[in-house]
């Protein structure tokens, strides 16, 4: 039997999520079909072990976009809020970096570091008015409302002043090493500041554009990082229960099979079980590459578009850690209550160039880079009483090993990952009681998402705005009637903002109008 | 795949040991890599094989893909505007193909020899365009343009000649059939196809058997005034058939660098090779678009007064100029028709049939140019079109 919905949503990420409650509210009956037995997507919550659960993937909070928020009437209780950084050194002289302020540097580098983050929080408030508005077309296609985004956009950067325009204008394609080069003297400052701009991504501080990830990830809490009680999942939870409010149905366990064209356009969509849905309106919260060559089927669209999508470049380099420890680690300098924050292994820049240079040629770092979290410090529900969970971001591991992912390859990099934390918590080793190392290649498979990239799609200038998942395809419908793409592949891309989701259920609703 | 290095135009056709022989002007030209010959003896002879005789033309450096795989059909049928799955084993159907923007990006015949077995030819070299197309598709791409060799027989004799050849059959041929025959112990490929808008036939086989094929043609041809003929002469023909032809009549949309400088296949007179009741194919919704919104250009097929030729001459609406309305693209003094006739490119909505246009023609005496603005009658259809094109069986001569 097949039911009939206005609109489906394939993936119950948080994108989808979002995009689906939205559509919702409006009044829309609305499917959301999730593969796997929980909604989520990248922002769960999972057991990896009896009694210890992390965020699987995403693990902190720092981009939900307040619009979707009040959109959504949506209340998130934290567990940790303004977590500050820990940037580990092995002598110990570890700096902390919390909002606009460093301490452990120079008085120059702490009133440079004032100075910069004030400079790059109103470029992001300026990059973050775009991150929620639907990108203009450029092609003839251009309507009025294209012309006065694109207006407001010029107008938008003259509006910052002469010289901070041309600032701005200069940076934008820049790499972030040669800013923190020019302005710091302290490496672990560097690195701290390196690592946020790489993370998640392939490139490395040297790269161009490292201004722009750096950009995107203080748009929207100007980097402000929270922990939401009960972990990343949390989120998705409260997002799944806007949508029930508002009348949305969510079948999970329920992968779809493929996307339904007749006569040339959507007709709804067919699970794995063999169940079938019929919808005019189709909303892909999956990546674009597997919902277009997946889901869809080439043969319903056309070359230009297709060959666009298949070059679109979405290579994870980012694995996740997790451990389950019998207690917390001893890290020479660090008092116990800062265990609430973060803690990153990125000595300077040049570390984390160095250890991209074994990404480009397929290798995983010989010392890698380390975005750390332990969870259950602030949440300790997350852990059995007395024990702890550690979650970490390791850059870089590539999704395509030119030795091949394997037992062998997959063990070796754990314990060289472990060897390396080894340097900054001495005992972390005797403390692990379990582990579970995804690379990028587990993140495809687990989450689904074409290699294992968080953003659906890096996050460089030629993937970005306009061009986003591809040139004129960037207004979340595709060039097949009925298809609409919600996730992070689309404008403006990943993190766990809500803002593609949103945008994509706008530009849905105003189609609607103008039909 | 292997890349092979091609020395640009001075690869030889398997044929060219005897074009060779014929040859008294020493014109040849690049074509996709391969000599191409001008001419042989004259032009206007090699013309008149054609109309009244038959003249052979070598098509060897017409580039050749063959596409087969499960996924063939819908690769095909995806590739072109036209409805495929009418084209069955056979047949072989005209088709234009075109980017996301509903832009031609070449003309061409496409074969279909054997079900799900096709063959591509066209003038330019598409493979970077046709592999884009087989992006998830299970269809396999080959070039065999090296490895296919092809002599046109056009002409009204052309069909005696290949009978006299001993072709079993050959009369049941219809426009655009193909069929194979046995011919002296080799498989010969015929389709009743060309690009002379005459009867005639083209004639495909390997380079091993290439002279071989050529020795036998021009032996049963003898009587029936057969002649090989160069580029020259068939340009002629096929502007006299209102044929358009890449870099002359219009442009691949993959070589435009400036928007509008491309054509749809409604600027190029093309509209009876788009089905809209295929679900899908690239430029669909462009051209959808563009049926609705209406097209910028039309291509117009010009008998323009006088004898004068009408060579990259500007379009204008009125007799006294002003605002130039387009410009020619081909143009020839038709010896066949009798009339000076071009085709153009004019801005919508000039050019419907019957239309009085202008055109502003320059030419040379004796160095001195001097210029003539002279009438032209958009005509509807091709200037040349002899019922025995379309006659099955032709009559013998």
């Amino acid at each position: 039997m097949s039911e009939r919905y206005d609109a489906i949503v394939i993936g119950a990420g948080h994108n989808g999520l979002v995009c689906a409650a939205l559509l919702g509210k409006a009044g829309r009956k609305v499917l959301v079909l999730e593969a796997n037995e929980r909604v989520g997507g990248a922002s769960v919550t999972r057991e990896f072990s009896e009694g210890y659960s992390v965020p699987a993937c995403a693990h902190f909070l720092y981009q939900l976009q307040p619009r979707v928020k009040r959109d959504l009437g949506l209340k998130l209780q934290m567990a940790a809020d303004k977590i500050g950084t820990v940037a580990l050194s092995t002598d110990s002289n570890h700096i902390r970096i919390n909002g606009n302020s460093a301490s452990g540097v120079s008085d120059e580098d702490a009133a440079s570091y004032r100075a910069f983050r004030k400079r790059m929080t109103r470029f992001a408030d300026l990059v973050n008015t775009y991150l929620n508005k639907t990108p203009p077309r450029l092609t003839k296609d251009a309507c009025k409302s294209d012309m006065l985004t694109l207006l407001q956009l010029g107008f938008d950067i003259r509006r910052l002043g002469r010289s901070e325009m041309q600032e701005f204008l200069r940076l934008i394609g820049m790499n972030i090493r040669d800013e923190v080069v020019e302005r710091f003297e302290s490496g672990l400052l560097r690195g701290a500041i390196s690592l946020d701009a790489v993370l998640g991504t392939h490139l490395g501080p040297r790269s161009p554009n490292t201004i722009l990830t750096y950009l995107y990830r203080l748009a929207g809490a100007h980097g402000a990082i929270s922990q939401p009680a009960g972990g990343m999942g949390a989120v998705t939870e409260a997002l799944a229960h806007a949508a029930r409010d508002s009348g949305v149905v969510i079948r999970t366990a329920m992968p779809v099979k493929k996307i339904v064209v007749q006569d040339g356009r959507v007709a709804g969509v067919e699970a794995v079980s063999g169940d079938t849905f019929k919808s005019a309106l189709v909303v892909s919260n999956a990546d674009p590459k597997s919902t277009i060559m997946g889901l869809v089927g080439v043969k319903h669209v056309e070359t230009g578009f297709t060959r666009r999508i298949q070059h679109i470049r979405m290579q994870g380099n980012a694995a996740k850690l997790h451990l389950a420890l019998d207690g917390l680690p001893a890290i020479n300098g660090v008092e116990k209550r800062e265990f609430a924050d973060r803690f990153v292994v990125a000595p300077d820049e040049n570390y984390v160039e160095r250890a991209f240079n074994h990404a480009k040629y397929g290798e995983t770092s010989a010392r890698p880079v380390f975005e750390i979290s332990f969870p259950s410090f602030r949440d300790p529900g997350l852990a059995p009483t007395g024990k702890q969970v550690m979650s970490a971001i390791i850059q870089y591991v590539p999704f395509e090993l030119r030795k091949g992912w394997s037992g062998d390859t997959h063990g070796a990099f754990e314990r060289q990952a472990i060897d390396t934390l080894a340097e900054y918590m001495p005992d972390l080793p005797q403390r692990i009681i379990t582990s579970e190392l995804l690379t990028p290649a587990d993140i495809e498979a687990q989450f689904r998402i074409t290699g294992g990239h968080w953003h659906q799609g890096e996050l460089t200038l030629d993937q970005f705005l306009f061009t986003r998942p591809v040139g004129g395809a960037q207004q979340y419908a595709m060039p097949l009637d009925g298809l609409y793409l919600c996730g992070a592949g689309a404008h403006p891309g990943g993190g766990v903002s809500g803002a593609a989701g949103r945008n994509a259920a706008r530009a849905i609703l105003k189609q609607e109008k103008q039909v | 795949m292997t890349v092979t290095e091609v020395e640009q135009g001075k690869l030889r056709s398997p044929f060219y040991p005897r074009q060779a022989e014929l040859d008294r002007l020493n014109c040849w030209h690049d074509w996709k890599g391969y000599s191409s010959a001008d001419g042989f003896y004259d032009t206007t002879i090699e013309y008149f094989s054609v109309r009244n005789s038959s003249g052979v033309f070598d098509l060897t450096p017409m580039t050749k893909y063959r596409i087969s795989g499960p996924d063939s059909l819908d690769f095909i049928d995806r590739l072109v505007p036209r409805d495929m799955r009418k084209i069955r084993p056979g047949r072989v159907a005209y088709a234009v193909w075109c980017d996301d923007e509903g832009q031609v990006i070449d003309d061409g015949t496409i074969f279909h020899l054997r079900e799900g077995e096709y063959r591509l030819c066209s003038q330019e070299r598409h493979l970077a365009w046709l592999t884009s197309a087989a992006i998830g598709m299970d269809v396999t791409i080959i070039d065999e343009t090296q490895d296919v060799c092809a002599l046109a027989v056009q002409g009204p004799t052309s069909f005696s000649v290949l009978d006299a050849m001993g072709l079993d059959g050959i009369e049941n041929l219809r426009p655009f059939g193909l069929a194979i025959f046995d011919f002296q112990g080799m498989e010969l490929l015929v389709s009743r196809t060309g690009f002379t808008g005459d009867l005639g036939y083209e004639l495909w086989t390997t380079p091993d058997k290439a002279i071989e094929l050529w020795d036998a043609l021009f032996a049963a041809g003898k009587l029936f005034g057969i002649r090989a003929m160069g580029t020259s002469a068939l340009e002629q023909a096929r502007i006299e058939a209102g044929f358009i032809q890449a870099y002359v009549d219009f442009l691949p949309a993959d070589a435009t660098v400036r928007t509008g400088r491309s054509r749809s296949p409604f600027e190029l007179g093309l509209e009876w090779l788009v089905d809209f009741n295929k679900p899908n194919f690239n430029g669909r919704r462009a051209l959808a678009r563009e049926k609705r919104r209406g097209s910028t250009w039309r291509l117009v097929k010009l008998d323009i007064e006088g004898n004068k030729e009408a060579h990259h001459s500007y379009i204008y609406a009125k007799k006294n100029g002003g605002k130039d309305i387009g410009f020619v693209t081909s143009a020839v003094w038709s010896p066949v028709c009798k009339h000076n006739i071009a085709l153009g490119t004019v801005r919508m909505p000039h050019g419907k049939v019957g239309d009085k246009l202008y055109v502003e023609i320059y030419y040379q005496r004796e160095m001195h140019w001097s210029r003539v603005m002279a009438g032209a009658t958009v005509v509807g259809k091709p200037f040349w079109d002899p019922p025995r094109k379309r006659a099955t069986p032709p009559n013998p001569y």
